[in-house]
């Protein structure tokens, strides 16, 4: 029995060191299928701007970047062609959760791994996890508990709810419910796209909430924020990091500041390396980093980190070495919990001037090593 | 819910149906005068929006920013009508409807070119950028009652423009007969040119002025264009008085729909689901009264059979 896995090990041993001679073997190409256009191409450009700037010199990956224009159908046709054609090892850089779903479950059944940048849909991480999946963002609830919990801790007692009213938008409310306890004096799902929030405004203003929690991704959440300042209501304002993100705020101006939101990651985070992650991609794109770029970063970092352990040909070594995270994170601490989604603390931030630019700055920590309620659910 | 609030709501829904009439007029004028659907006009109000946000940034003047979006709106819709436009007025819908779908690609993805894909800042002056105390107490905010204000002005203006005016003569009559104004001395190809640029310039103004309180970002002006068009044929096309008819109607349909269908579940249902199924209908409420006004006005409220 030792016998046969001495060979066993010698043979993976040489195995390994032949494909390394071969020139191909430690290579790794990777497929990233974002989206560089239409009104979601600041959130696409930004995970791949950040993970191209982790991947900067790295001669052994080798990055096929292609436009998804935020359309499940094409990015089905992307990542078939990049498996099929390109051959690639790795697919990345989903920023949408209908079109992971399209795409991540037929990827992981062709034996490709998936690392998500962004999406977190609640299927992936519950009963459709897969042992090549890893999620390196969050699950889609994530900011929206933490968000609960922060108010519970600071005297938040009657709260006003408004997403649009599409999937992630009633998830991201009922995550907030979870684990919010005191009452919700209304609840109103907009329409996907709206751009004209006067009418929830009054209804806000009529009611005895002393808070608005909010999610409104893009153009949706910069309209209803300019709305807000102008109609003069004062009520707290909070969300999660999706509707204050640095891509959004410059174009709100100063009628974000003093918002908060909750996120894994700011700018000003102590934690090793992060400020250098800021000032490379400001002195590469000149720009300061969203958490989206922040998240296509920590995804480079964990695939080189593994590609460093083990040979991606070799499924089982190069999933047990993404599964140790062996990685510095501008988040700080960062692992996989059982079902490959993160375990991570999540800030409350709060949106503040800097000199003319218009940013966030964290205030406290909202959730310690949290993780999802779906991973119960994942048998791998 | 108190008739303060009621009243906050119907203005709301008045300055919705302002702002789309703006942009229903000159394509509701298109349409009528010259035959042609053009489903590029959304990109105009993009192109308002963003010449309005790059003035205002360089010059910090709403009022010039307002006058760039006019401008640079009529003179897009001047080259477009020149260039692309002229070609197609013979041709039938459907190329005019991909011709005007591939100016909509050519726009955008010049703006994004231009301007780059984050969203772009414009603000409303300082001196409107808090709310006013109306008659019963009710708080609603400056800029959107200037938007009101101004909006009327326009549509009376147009009015005026086409009852009695010669150019409004023109175009009334190129409505009901365009070889025959064209026999009768008028030059055709000029007069077309003018009701698009006009058409234009009035799409950019609207594009400007929401811009102000909305996101200026690439692809800003299809979710409009959609509902001009609903505007348009809920009015009748060709017709401006139908135009704003319609456009008060969708505009008090849409907000006032938000609002008072979850109320109304909320009477018999619990309330998660009276918010769903209220959010739902009100969705799709617009629509359902363009498909009612259709059902007994196939022609729209004042087309012409």
């Amino acid at each position: 029995m030792k016998i046969k896995s001495l060979v066993a090990a010698a043979c993976m041993a040489l195995a390994g060191s032949a494909a390394l001679a071969d020139g191909h073997g430690g290579k790794v190409k990777v497929g990233m299928i974002t989206t560089l256009s239409g009104g979601g191409a600041g959130l696409g450009i930004d995970v791949r701007d950040g993970f191209l700037l982790a991947a900067k010199g790295n001669e052994m990956l080798d990055i096929v970047v292609e436009d998804d224009q935020q359309k499940p159908d094409i990015a089905v046709q992307l990542a078939d062609k990049m498996i099929q054609s390109e051959k690639v090892d790795v697919l990345t850089g989903i920023i949408w959760s209908n079109l992971a779903m399209a795409v991540v479950p037929s990827v992981t059944a062709q034996g490709k791994f998936y690392l998500s940048p962004n999406a977190g849909p609640s299927a992936l991480a519950g009963k459709g996890c897969s042992p090549l999946y890893f999620n390196v963002a969050w699950q889609n609830d994530a900011f929206y508990e933490a968000g609960g919990l922060w108010a519970n801790e600071n005297g938040i007692g009657k709260v006003f709810l408004m997403a649009p009213n599409y999937p992630a938008g009633i998830d991201g409310m009922t995550g907030f419910k979870r684990t919010f306890e005191g009452e919700v004096v209304g609840e109103v799902y907009t329409k996907l796209g709206q751009t004209d929030y006067a009418a929830e405004i009054a209804q806000i203003r009529a009611s005895d909430a002393d808070t608005v929690y909010f999610f409104l991704p893009g153009g949706m959440g910069i309209s209803f924020m300019k709305q807000w300042a102008g109609s003069g209501v004062e009520k707290n304002v909070m969300g999660p990091a999706f509707s204050f993100d640095q891509g959004i705020l410059g174009a709100i101006g100063d009628a974000a500041l003093g918002v908060k939101n909750t996120a894994h990651w700011s700018k000003d985070l102590d934690v090793p390396g992060n400020a250098d992650f800021v000032k490379a991609f400001q002195d590469e794109y000149g720009r300061l980093p969203s958490l989206y770029a922040a998240q296509g970063y920590d995804t480079a970092l964990l695939l080189i980190s593994a590609m460093a352990k083990a040979d991606v040909k070799d499924a089982a070594a190069f999933q047990a070495a993404l599964e140790e995270a062996d990685f510095q994170s501008v988040r700080g601490k960062f692992s996989f919990a059982a079902n490959h989604h993160p375990i991570q603390d999540i800030y409350m931030r709060e949106v503040v001037k800097e000199g003319d630019v218009v940013t966030n700055q964290i205030v406290g920590v909202a959730a310690t090593d949290h993780t999802d309620v779906y991973g119960a659910d994942c048998k791998m | 819910m108190t008739p303060i609030l009621l009243i906050e709501q119907v203005l709301n829904g008045l300055q919705s149906g302002i702002m789309l009439f703006l942009m229903a007029a000159g394509l509701t004028l298109i349409f009528g005068v010259m035959g042609l659907i053009n489903l590029a006009h959304g990109s105009l109000y993009m192109i308002g929006a963003f010449a309005a946000a790059a003035v205002a940034g360089w010059t910090g003047s709403f009022t010039l920013a307002l006058a760039a979006a006019l401008a640079a709106a009529a003179l897009a819709g001047c080259i477009i009508e020149m260039v692309v436009i002229r070609r197609l007025y013979d041709r039938d819908h459907l190329d005019q409807v991909l011709a005007t779908f591939a100016l909509i690609l050519i726009f955008s993805e010049g703006t994004r070119w231009l301007f780059g894909s984050f969203p772009l800042y414009l603000d409303v002056p300082a001196a409107l950028s808090g709310p006013v105390r109306l008659p019963g107490g009710i708080l609603y905010p400056s800029y959107r009652l200037l938007i009101i204000v101004i909006g009327l002005l326009i549509a009376i203006g147009l009015f005026q423009l086409i009852a009695r005016t010669r150019i409004g003569i023109q175009i009334r009559a190129g409505e009901s007969d365009r070889e025959m104004i064209g026999a009768l001395g008028v030059d055709i190809s000029r007069l077309y040119t003018i009701v698009f640029a006009l058409g234009a310039a009035l799409a950019g103004l609207a594009g400007a002025l929401v811009g102000a309180i909305q996101s200026v970002q690439v692809g800003m002006g299809e979710p409009v264009l959609i509902l001009a068009f609903v505007v348009i044929v809920i009015g009748g096309i060709g017709s401006i008085k139908g135009a704003l008819v319609g456009a008060l109607l969708v505009g008090l349909t849409d907000t006032l729909g938000g609002v008072l269908l979850p109320l109304f579940f909320g009477l018999f249902m619990d309330p998660s689901s009276a918010t769903t199924i209220g959010s739902a209908l009100a969705s799709m409420s617009i629509y359902i009264l363009m498909a009612l006004v259709l059902l007994f006005r196939p022609t729209g409220l004042y087309g012409r059979a």
